[in-house]
């Protein structure tokens, strides 16, 4: 069963149009792998799902819900679909504990100590048990990053939307994230991962999508349209990230 | 005459009731300036186009017009206008709510303001409602970057209090002029009432500062 879908969904800036109406159906359990060059709106297909940005055209359902439908479903939405962002986005003034403790505490309701707890596993989870305590400034990216993750996790999502997870990281840091989504991957978590990380897209992606203009352009297995792009202008994207 | 420092043990008592009308007007003064630069800052930073309007021409309206302007319209012109009459002890109050409230607000819409987009984002993307992001994500943080400014606008409305001199509300540079009146020691008095005031900020200085070293900027 999908449990997202755009329906000729549009999104416009303005009299920028950034998704020109997009038609995708993702089922629970995809790894999908969203490339493409800078500008053809993969973040904001990203952000579209969150409700970060709401669309302009079209109709886009989340676990059965449309955004559309206002402020509180969104926040229902929300908590289906966590999300990872490029500039981790810690709270600074919380430890890497709080941070992961924050979003059931206030949001699910739960109780402090259950929160705590459940954030101790989560840290656990992502390599960081012996950095609870610090504060984000304390931590290196890649530490952030994983701590970001494991706040999203916290809410108990049923996608993970990920944007360019590792493209603030330097290369010798970004493993220990792509790790932690790989590992998460083989859970059976949905994913919707925008990277340039192709090596990570062929591994543990099962579909990739490359958007161009606002549009899909090529949808497939990571490997095929990987080794055999299927479009000349994915071919040219292709070299230049690699 | 001869400059004659003990003439300032004489006139100490009338000289610190002064400046506890000073530290009254000062403190109610600042009191109501944080609620209202705070709702007006808000109003700026969050309101929608119509209260973010009515904030603006507020602001704009205060901090283009000096203070004893202000004071004095609330004293001499309000009774004329609405037919409402306040005593000046209210009105000197009134006039640094109404005057800090314009620079207070600035300073909060700043604050907010300067808290990156993003961490609002990450309180939204876990089903926070929006009022809940600014109370415990933005609010926090913006409340660490305000110290600095607020205690600033803090030391100049304690000084703007000696402008309320022209309606005659005792406070302490009423006092010094009263005394001097009487017996004409300017050096002593002018000097007593400088060392009053700096006495007054620099221990709101400190207040200020110890606040700020507890808590880390972020
Ligand atoms: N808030 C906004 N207001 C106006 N235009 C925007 C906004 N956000 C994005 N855009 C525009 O929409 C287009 C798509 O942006 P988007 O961030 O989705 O691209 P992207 O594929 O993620 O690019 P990148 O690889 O650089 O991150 C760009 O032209 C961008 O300038
Ligand atoms: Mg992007």
């Amino acid at each position: 069963m999908s449990i997202i879908e755009f329906r000729n969904t549009s999104k416009h800036f303005g009299p920028l149009k950034v998704l020109d109406e997009v038609t995708l159906s993702i089922d629970e359990g995809e790894v999908v792998v969203l490339v493409g060059p800078s500008g053809s709106g993969k973040s904001t297909l990203l952000r579209c799902i969150n409700g970060l940005e709401m669309i302009t055209g079209g109709d886009l359902v989340v676990d059965g819900n449309s955004v559309t439908q206002g402020a509180r479903i969104l926040r229902e939405i929300r908590q289906e679909a966590g999300m990872v962002f490029q500039q981790f986005n810690l709270f600074p003034q919380l430890s890497a504990l709080e941070n992961v403790a924050f979003g059931p505490q206030k949001v699910r309701g739960l109780s402090r100590s259950a929160a705590r707890e459940q954030a101790r596993d989560l840290l656990v989870k992502v390599g960081l048990a012996d950095k609870a305590d610090h504060y984000p400034a304390e931590l290196s990216g890649g530490q952030q990053q994983r701590v970001a993750i494991a706040r999203a996790l916290a809410i108990k999502p049923k996608v993970m939307l990920f944007d360019e997870p590792t493209s603030a990281l330097d290369p010798e840091l970004k493993q220990e994230v792509l790790n932690v989504m790989r590992a998460l991957a083989q859970e059976g978590m949905t994913m919707v991962v925008v990277t340039h990380e192709m090596s990570f897209a062929k591994q543990v992606g099962t579909r990739l999508i490359f958007m161009e203009h606002g549009k899909i352009a090529v949808d497939g297995t990571p490997r095929e349209v990987i080794d055999t792009p299927p479009n000349d202008r994915m071919k040219d994207f292709l070299q230049h990230v690699e | 005459m001869e400059t004659d420092w003990s003439v300032i043990l004489d006139y100490l008592p009338q000289l610190f009731a002064g400046a506890r009308t000073t530290l009254y007007i000062t403190v109610v003064g600042l009191v109501g300036g944080l609620v209202l630069g705070t709702l007006a800052g808000l109003m700026r930073a969050y309101g929608g186009r119509i209260l973010n309007m009515i904030a603006f021409a507020y602001i704009e309206v205060i901090r283009g017009t000096p203070i004893v302007v202000q004071v004095m319209f609330l004293y001499f012109a309000l009774p004329v206008l609405a037919d409402l009459r306040i005593d000046p002890m209210t009105a000197a109050v009134l006039a640094i709510v109404v005057n800090a409230g314009a620079y207070i607000a600035e300073i909060v819409r700043g604050a907010f303001l300067s808290i990156g987009r993003g961490l609002t984002e990450a309180g939204l993307a876990i089903g926070l409602p929006y009022w809940k992001v600014l109370t415990y994500i933005v609010g926090p943080l913006a409340f660490r970057r305000l110290i600095p400014p607020l205690g600033n606008q803090f030391i100049v409305s304690l000084k703007d209090t000696s402008l309320f001199i022209v309606i005659g509300v005792g406070e302490l540079t009423r006092t010094g002029q009263e005394i001097m009146a009487a017996n004409f020691r300017a050096v002593e008095i002018w000097s007593a009432v400088a060392v009053i005031y700096l006495i007054m900020t620099g221990s709101l200085s400190l207040i200020l500062r110890t606040i700020e070293k507890r808590m880390r900027i972020l």
